[in-house]
């Protein structure tokens, strides 16, 4: 019921007004523009989904439905060097998941997350097509292969 | 009309090409049980997201079962709902749904009126299989004014969405999340409070668990009744006489107003009145405000505020305030008879009787959860003093009684006491849609024509289309009048004002369907829309078994402004029973 007040700075509202234009404001392309304003800004915070939703007039409860639904969203800044870990089938099956603890255990931080320094975020997909070389970690661009529990204090070492 | 040939359990039947399997069924008279679908005939309100499965029936030659709800029928197709694959699926279903939800029946507020428990009961569950391991979702619980969600209770049917968005376009509340973890809730999972809710509680209404349910306000009421030092006055909404005896077994449509006074009384209430004397009063006040702008648009004054806007229904206000900030000097000033009647009981009334306000104490019983959260507003307070301590619904009333051991069905009839509790036909209409209106419509013919009106009701300002518009022949000018109810049929009149495009006079505008009579806080109408049909025939029938049905010749509302307030629209009038408006629309800043 009370009045809710955002802050954004005048650039950051250009580039949002900016991308809804481009769409002609249209709300069924939502999608279409939380995909280009991530891309933007690396992430979807509560200020950036409340101004989408005034500029193509739909409900902010509406676009944050949306940024929830798709796990692409985030609403959490990814870190500087952002680690995904493959749990699909193959990688899954050859030990992907002791990886993916390590990674956590090593950050303390949870999938979806980023380390407080905004250093590392963690997250995992489905297939990275390099099943040959499973279990598979991409840092940023670089992707390391047949990664074991062991590897992976030595693979964060790299970024420090 | 195209039509198909069918066959359900065995027997056959001709539909309307396009018909669905449910509402074919139906049409026979089998009863396929339904949970996520809920629909209002002429209201043009359904829900059927065909999620919850438990509808689901055999067609010959499909692989799978269909949901009934969103599945068309076929010519010539063969439908079974009751073999014991569809049996079995529709347990299993229910399992599932259960084993995510809470095992709190015998205290959870919705008991008795859950449509969950009662599917539970149908379908004969009397285990869940797995649910020593089964993970439970959970989620905070949020209480606002008016409305408690409790999150872990939700099924995901889906009608809340459905009501917030498509029938009200209010948007507070949307799914989030999926699978497991998906729910129900304002943007960010923020409290109701701030989100653009209006509190209409048409969430609640439609709500078939214990998920949304209203802030429950009895105990207090109770307590400042058994309080010696406390002069307790109750005032009473014209919609609750329509719809309470349908708590305690009632035919829907029965008036009970009488017996209503009378289990008031024996709760122990020091004063029993009602808010149709303040509808009265509201009508005095806003139909002289409406004759003074409406002179002053004929005379050609461009800032004359015509249409003016009805400001009775606090959901509406509330929606005002959140989505047209710009237009808030189109209302009427006045307040709603709800705190008309709580300035008046404590200033005027409490004189009479020598009581301090502060010794006073107001309750209303209202057909509404908005009425929670307006009697909370600061501004109808003096010195912290609310104006209305407690507003209470139709339902809690309910509740109030049966835990009185009062048996509501066998009381006597009585009358309201005096002087707040005289009212008129015109009072009483306050609860339909359209009502508020033809009350304002019938003083104020006869004030600006000076003439006496040949016919009181005005059947053209009725029905439960959502938009309507009549024009009355105000003797040689032709009066337009424009009538919403449900927030998104007010959001289409809306944006002619805006746009400067609207030809009406006068706008009324309720916030829930059909009315006060179809409140968020009325007894559960369950997806029946006759409920609401009969509620508002009670009240016609009401006005017309009244001896006085125009406002302006309530004897006691002339009398209240001879002694006190001096005349419609006078000084002690403004600052009593007028109010203003504020902007809620939600601002975004440019960050230095």
């Amino acid at each position: 019921m009370s009045s809710i007040k955002i802050e954004l700075r005048q650039e950051d509202l250009d580039k949002i007004h900016e991308i809804c234009d481009s769409f002609d404001n249209e709300p069924l392309e939502l999608i279409n523009v939380l995909h280009r304003t991530q891309e933007h800004f690396g992430y979807l915070p509560a200020e950036v989904q409340e101004a989408i939703a005034a500029k193509l007039n739909i409900s902010t409860a509406q676009v944050y439905g949306v940024v929830t639904f798709y796990s692409f969203f985030t609403m959490t800044p990814k870190g500087k060097h952002p680690i995904s870990i493959c749990m699909g089938t193959a990688c899954y099956v050859r030990g992907a998941e002791k990886v993916l603890d390590e990674f956590r255990k090593e950050l303390s931080i949870q999938v979806g997350q980023t380390t407080a320094d905004g250093k590392f975020s963690l997250s995992s997909l489905r297939c990275v097509g390099a099943c040959g070389l499973a279990p598979v970690v991409l840092v940023g661009e670089k992707t390391y292969g047949r990664v074991a529990p062991d590897d992976v204090k030595a693979i964060l070492k790299e970024y420090e | 009309m195209e039509t198909i040939k069918l066959t359900i359990d065995n027997k056959q039947v001709e539909v309307e090409k396009g018909t669905t399997i449910l509402d074919a069924a139906r049409k026979m008279g089998i009863d396929i049980p339904t949970l996520c679908h809920m629909r209002l005939d002429d209201l043009n309100i359904e829900n059927k997201p065909g999620g919850c499965r438990i509808c689901v029936v055999e067609v010959h030659g499909r692989r799978n079962l269909s949901p009934a709800c969103i599945t068309k029928c076929d010519d010539g197709a063969v439908i079974r709902t009751h073999t014991p694959r569809v049996m079995n699926a529709r347990r299993t279903v229910m399992e599932f749904i259960l084993s995510d939800h809470p095992k709190d029946c015998l205290i959870c507020p919705k008991s008795g009126t859950c449509e969950l428990q009662d599917m539970a009961n149908r379908l004969g569950i009397r285990e869940i299989p797995g649910q020593e391991i089964a993970e439970m979702s959970t989620y905070r619980k949020d209480t606002s004014p008016s409305i408690i969600r409790d999150l872990d209770k939700c099924i995901m049917c889906r009608r809340c969405e459905m009501m917030c968005n498509d029938v009200q376009t209010v948007g507070a509340l949307s799914a989030f999340n999926r699978g497991f973890m998906a729910a129900v809730a304002p943007a960010f999972e923020q409290n109701l409070e701030y989100s653009p809710c209006t509190y209409c509680g048409q969430c609640v209404a439609v709500c078939p668990t214990g998920a949304l349910t209203e802030v429950d306000h009895t105990r207090e009421v109770l307590r400042a009744i058994v309080d010696p030092a406390k002069t307790v006055v109750v005032q009473t909404a014209p919609a609750v006489r329509a719809a309470l005896g349908e708590e305690f077994g009632m035919k829907p449509g029965t008036l009970v107003t009488g017996k209503l006074v009378s289990a008031l009384r024996e709760l122990g209430f020091d004063y029993v009145f009602d808010t149709d004397f303040a509808a009265d009063l509201t009508i005095m006040e806003e139909g002289t405000e409406f004759l003074t702008r409406l002179k002053k648009f004929l005379n050609g004054d461009k800032n004359a505020n015509i249409p003016i806007l009805t400001s009775c229904c606090p959901g509406w206000v509330n929606f005002f305030e959140h989505n047209y900030p710009d237009l808030k000097d189109v209302p009427s000033t006045a307040k709603s008879p709800q705190q008309m009647f709580g300035a008046i009981a404590k200033t005027y009334f409490a004189d009479k009787i020598n009581v301090n306000r502060k010794d006073m104490v107001v309750v209303s019983i209202m057909p509404c959860l908005a009425k929670k959260y307006e009697s909370q507003r600061p501004e109808f307070a003096v010195d912290g003093n609310p104006d209305v301590d407690f507003s209470i619904s139709t339902r809690e009333l309910a509740h109030f009684i049966r835990q009185a051991n009062i048996d509501f069905a066998n009381l006597p009839d009585s009358d309201f006491d005096r002087p707040l509790g005289e009212s008129t036909g015109a009072g009483v209409i306050f609860g339909n849609t359209g009502g508020v209106i033809e009350a304002a419509v019938r003083t104020a013919y006869e004030l600006y024509t000076g003439k006496k009106l040949s016919r009181l009701e005005f059947t053209e300002l009725r029905g439960m289309e959502g938009v309507r518009q009549a024009t009355i022949d105000f003797d040689g000018f032709p009066l337009s009048i424009g009538i919403a109810h449900g927030l998104g049929n007010a959001r289409k009149l809306l944006d002619e004002v805006k746009a400067g495009r609207s030809k009406f006079h006068a706008i009324e505008v309720m916030a829930c369907p059909g009315g006060c009579i179809g409140g968020g806080g009325q007894p559960l109408h369950h997806g029946d829309s006759s409920v609401l049909k009969a509620r508002a025939m009670a009240i016609y029938d009401e006005d017309r078994n009244k001896p006085i049905r125009l406002s302006h010749e309530n004897q006691y509302v002339l009398q209240l402004y001879t002694e006190f307030l001096g005349e419609p629209n006078s000084e002690k009038a403004h600052h009593l029973l007028h109010t203003h408006y504020f902007d809620r629309k939600a601002k975004i800043i440019v960050k230095q």
